[in-house]
């Protein structure tokens, strides 16, 4: 996770993006002890869609710099590319113009067995359906990260079960999927996207499905996590979802714009609670 | 992913899908066992005509009257000309022109009505020498077989097998009785050992006479004229040897060509060459059959893959999010279809072991079954599985992940 390019800011950061990044405060209170090294680094990246004959910009010169620690909701309505952007941002699709950095990775250049990869090691997904196999039990959803990470059962089994833990369901590890409530199902993701220790946790709409209870229940949760020092990336439209983030980007009609969020103003890093 | 665990992963999907995989399996299960049961009854009829044909003795050559197939393809019908005599036995039996025969037996044969014990029953009667005995490999139950001197009498004596002995005498022993052949009684001096049917008939229905009484009593005329000359080679590395001299002997003395032959030797060899090539042709026939049945479980085992992949977009979109590279989704569902297919084989392998133990009891008919076919059943049924997902799979590994997870 060293790597020596960013260490030397980038021409292409503008000043009033990169100057809140430097050096100096990247270290707050960041428990991993991370270097300066951007978990996220989006420059002008673009995605075209085409059907047909018809070309879709779903996303237009996205700068985007997200450092260790750090938990930012992207806000948006729908249809605004916030969906584009998750997956790219997931690795599930790549760029079509810009560069796209994950963790140090370049992103745009990589196949679909590495991208896979990128995937397993540095990304924890927390999707809007939960997307937990129906017929394995919560351990087994939640070791499969794991299984195609190649490690082996036993100590598969003891990250699952300590995952669950602290996603406080110690008690429900033999339960399926469909013997838990929504939340306790969203808790059971939430763990799974933990369990191989990301460098990112993307959530997608991680409270869309949910009613207000549960709600809180999750967003607490990804706060707690935050607090542990985790990366963490929201994707929602609504507001009081998004206002749990450190800071807040809004995308519209594929663009991104930053800092209308009161504490992203203050100050973009960790921390700042 | 270790193959473990691509492997538990499929058990899993076909677990969770009992009905659909147990339909699927049972395509290929009956393909195996109908392909196994075919070819097993196929073998084990060659086997049985080469069998009976074994019974009719070693090292025996057949010569019968009548042409070899012409170029034309026309034949002239075996035993229907009578160009053999006991002139020619007696030559084939002189070492010094046929050294490798051991021993010569003209016959001739008639369907006669044979009277005895005040009830009567038709069959055949052959006109012969003691040497029939040792060349046709019998052997003597009960009294004796007639002499040579019998023969040059032309006494009435007769040897009779068991199941004509029965018909005349029920269970009463018949070595002294008598049996009235045509107006003619004959005294039953032995009793032929029991041996079974062969390709030639019901070995054991049949009265033993000597051939000079068998040519005053019941000669078409020509009273040297055979139908059929045995002749017993003096061990089976000698046995061409023992044709050649057959067949030149015969030649030279009745003077003709190779070409235009008025006689016809055969070796056991030929005999069951011949009867087991029809044998052959329907194991093939019938095999084809059954193997079209198992290639329809094959389509079977694709179709349901597909139906598979389809239904599971979801779950691949999500294990490719979470980490599975093309490769291993590929191999899962690889893996998931050569299970299916292999269940199917080891499934269908017990059905046609089941089925080798009750049909022969059914049909009569004895079905073989060999540890090579069992062996070779699973390997075709693995591969009908591995070749029916190759399609379904590579599709699925495509898949990509975004699409995957957006299906609804």
């Amino acid at each position: 996770m060293t790597n020596g390019p960013h260490g030397i800011p980038p021409a292409w950061v503008s000043a009033d993006e990169a100057g809140p990044h430097t050096p100096t405060d990247t270290t707050t209170d960041d428990s991993a002890g991370a270097d300066d090294t951007a978990i996220l680094d989006l420059v002008d990246v673009g995605k075209t869609y085409r059907s047909g004959s018809l070309e879709v910009e779903a996303l237009r010169g996205v700068t985007l710099r997200v450092e260790r620690g750090d938990y930012l909701a992207v806000m948006g309505p729908s249809g605004s590319g916030k969906s584009t952007l998750m997956h790219i941002l997931g690795c599930l699709d790549v760029p079509t113009t810009g560069t796209y950095r994950l963790a140090g990775h370049d992103v745009g250049a990589m196949d679909e067995a590495r991208l896979a990869h990128v995937r397993n090691k540095e990304i924890g997904f927390v999707f809007q359906q939960f997307n937990l196999l129906p017929t394995l039990s919560a351990w087994r959803n939640v070791e499969l990260p794991l299984v195609y990470a190649g490690v082996p059962a036993p100590e598969r089994k003891a990250r699952a079960l300590e995952a669950l833990g602290r996603v406080g369901l110690a008690d429900r590890v033999e339960h399926r999927p469909n013997e838990l409530s929504g939340g306790q199902q969203q808790r059971v993701s939430v763990a799974r996207a933990l369990v191989t220790a990301p460098s990112l946790i993307l959530a997608d709409e991680p409270t869309g499905n949910l009613d207000s209870t549960s709600t809180a229940d999750v967003l607490a949760l990804l706060r707690e996590l935050h607090d542990q020092g985790r990366t963490i990336v929201l994707i929602t439209h609504e507001h009081d979802v998004a206002e749990q983030a450190a800071r807040v980007a809004r995308i519209f009609d594929g663009q991104l714009t930053e800092g209308d969020h009161e504490p992203t103003l203050a100050s973009p890093g960790v921390g700042s609670r | 992913m270790s193959w473990w665990e691509t492997v538990r992963t499929a058990y899993d999907a076909i677990r969770t899908r009992r009905m659909r995989s147990a339909l699927t399996v049972l395509g290929i299960l009956i393909g195996i066992a109908a392909v196994m049961l075919t070819v097993g009854l196929g073998q084990g009829a060659q086997q049985q005509v080469a069998s009976q044909i074994d019974k009719l003795g070693s090292n025996l050559l057949v010569v019968t009257p009548g042409s070899t197939t012409s170029f034309a393809g026309l034949r002239g019908g075996r035993g229907s000309a009578t160009t053999l005599t006991t002139g020619d036995a007696a030559m084939l039996a002189d070492p010094a022109i046929a050294p490798d025969i051991a021993a010569v037996a003209p016959a001739s044969t008639s369907q006669q009505s044979l009277v005895a014990n005040g009830t009567n029953w038709t069959t055949s009667v052959v006109g012969t020498t003691p040497a029939w005995v040792s060349v046709r490999a019998r052997s003597i139950d009960q009294g004796r077989f007639f002499t040579a001197t019998e023969v040059t009498n032309a006494s009435p004596v007769a040897v009779i097998g068991a199941t004509t002995a029965s018909q005349l005498f029920g269970s009463r022993s018949p070595v002294g009785s008598t049996v009235g052949v045509g107006g003619v009684q004959f005294t039953i001096i032995g009793l032929l050992n029991t041996e079974g049917s062969t390709i030639g008939g019901d070995q054991d229905d049949q009265l033993v006479i000597p051939s000079t009484t068998f040519a005053n009593d019941f000669g078409n005329g020509s009273g040297a004229s055979v139908s059929t000359i045995y002749v017993e080679g003096k061990s089976a590395d000698t046995l061409s040897a023992a044709y050649q001299e057959t067949s030149n002997a015969l030649l030279s003395t009745h003077g003709v060509s190779a070409n235009s032959a008025d006689f016809t030797v055969s070796s056991q060899a030929s005999l069951v060459q011949t009867a087991t090539s029809t044998a052959h042709i329907l194991t093939v026939l019938l095999g084809g059959i059954a193997a079209i049945s198992l290639l329809v479980g094959g389509i079977g085992v694709m179709n349901i893959m597909l139906v598979s992949v389809t239904e599971r977009i979801r779950e691949i979109g999500l294990r490719k999010a979470l980490g599975a590279t093309p490769s291993v989704i590929l191999r899962q569902f690889l893996v998931e279809a050569s299970m299916l297919g292999l269940v199917g084989g080891v499934l269908g392998l017990a059905l046609g072991f089941v089925g080798a133990l009750t049909l022969p009891s059914i049909l009569g008919q004895p079905v073989s079954m060999s540890m090579l076919a069992a062996g070779l059943a699973l390997v075709v049924s693995l591969v009908i599985g591995v070749v029916a997902g190759v399609y379904p799979a590579s599709r699925a590994a495509r898949l990509a992940p975004i699409d995957a997870l957006r299906s609804e």
